[in-house]
């Protein structure tokens, strides 16, 4: 898989995680398909709502939110692509509560914050038999569906 | 006969449908209609036999843990919907 994201939205979505730092941050990736490439075109910033003791090391966010970013994303012709979220003082390598939660198809952005500063982002995807993440490919530019989305499709 | 919205992660388990027409008078009835039609959305919804805990069901917009859970009743035509808990950790 290969997500490509513009360097303003992929600064915008990591500017959040450094202000939710000690604590995890998250939110929703949002764009369009083409064979394995995904392009992202919209960031939504999503509350933590795990228990708050726990979001030093742990991301939830809550079902209605899920609910309404896909349905604005289905009504506009666009598709619920993934999520992010922050690792904070820790590398961007999924771990076993990630996989455990994990969903087939979705792009998994992980964020290292390190010291209140982003360190480093990677992308990855759940293996078909759930054992595993795959790496994928994370590209900073806007090109790749530039004819869709002058066709108003976003 | 009910319907329930699939989420878009596991589309690709449903011929791409967001939307899956199931047969059942219980939630758990539903569940099992719609895992027989697509197989290969069990293992993401149950570990073993059971519900996963981060697979939400709702009835319009209704988590049905707030009513019997998986014994909830479905009425012809009622509108079920999974959506996930998305959540994750360092």
């Amino acid at each position: 898989m290969e997500l490509v994201i513009s360097t303003e939205l992929h600064d915008r979505l990591t500017h959040h995680l450094e202000n939710t730092f000690p604590n995890e941050g998250g939110g929703f990736l949002v764009g369009h398909i083409k064979g394995d490439t995904r392009q992202v075109t919209e960031v939504h910033l999503v509350e933590n709502t795990f228990a708050s003791e726990e979001q030093f090391h742990r991301y939830l966010a809550e079902a209605g939110a899920f609910q309404r970013i896909e349905d604005e994303a289905d009504a506009r012709g666009l598709s619920l692509l993934g999520y992010f979220h922050s690792h904070p003082d820790h590398p961007a390598i999924p771990s076993e509560f990630d996989r455990t939660h994990a969903w087939p198809y979705f792009a998994y952005l992980i964020v290292s914050v390190r010291a209140g500063k982003r360190a480093e982002s990677r992308l990855w995807e759940l293996a078909a038999n759930r054992e595993s993440f795959i790496e994928g490919q994370l590209s900073f530019n806007q090109a790749v569906f530039e004819e869709k989305s002058n066709n108003g499709n976003h | 006969m009910a319907t329930i919205k699939i989420p878009t992660p596991l589309r690709s388990y449903t011929g791409g449908n967001a939307e899956v027409n199931v047969s059942g008078t219980t939630v758990s009835a539903i569940l099992s209609d719609l895992t027989t039609q697509f197989p290969d959305l069990r293992p993401h919804l149950y570990n073993g036999d059971e519900l996963r805990n981060f697979v939400n069901i709702f009835i319009g917009d209704e988590d049905v843990r707030f009513r019997s859970g998986l014994d909830t009743e479905v009425e012809p035509g009622d509108k079920l919907r999974i959506i996930p808990s998305i959540a994750g950790g360092r």
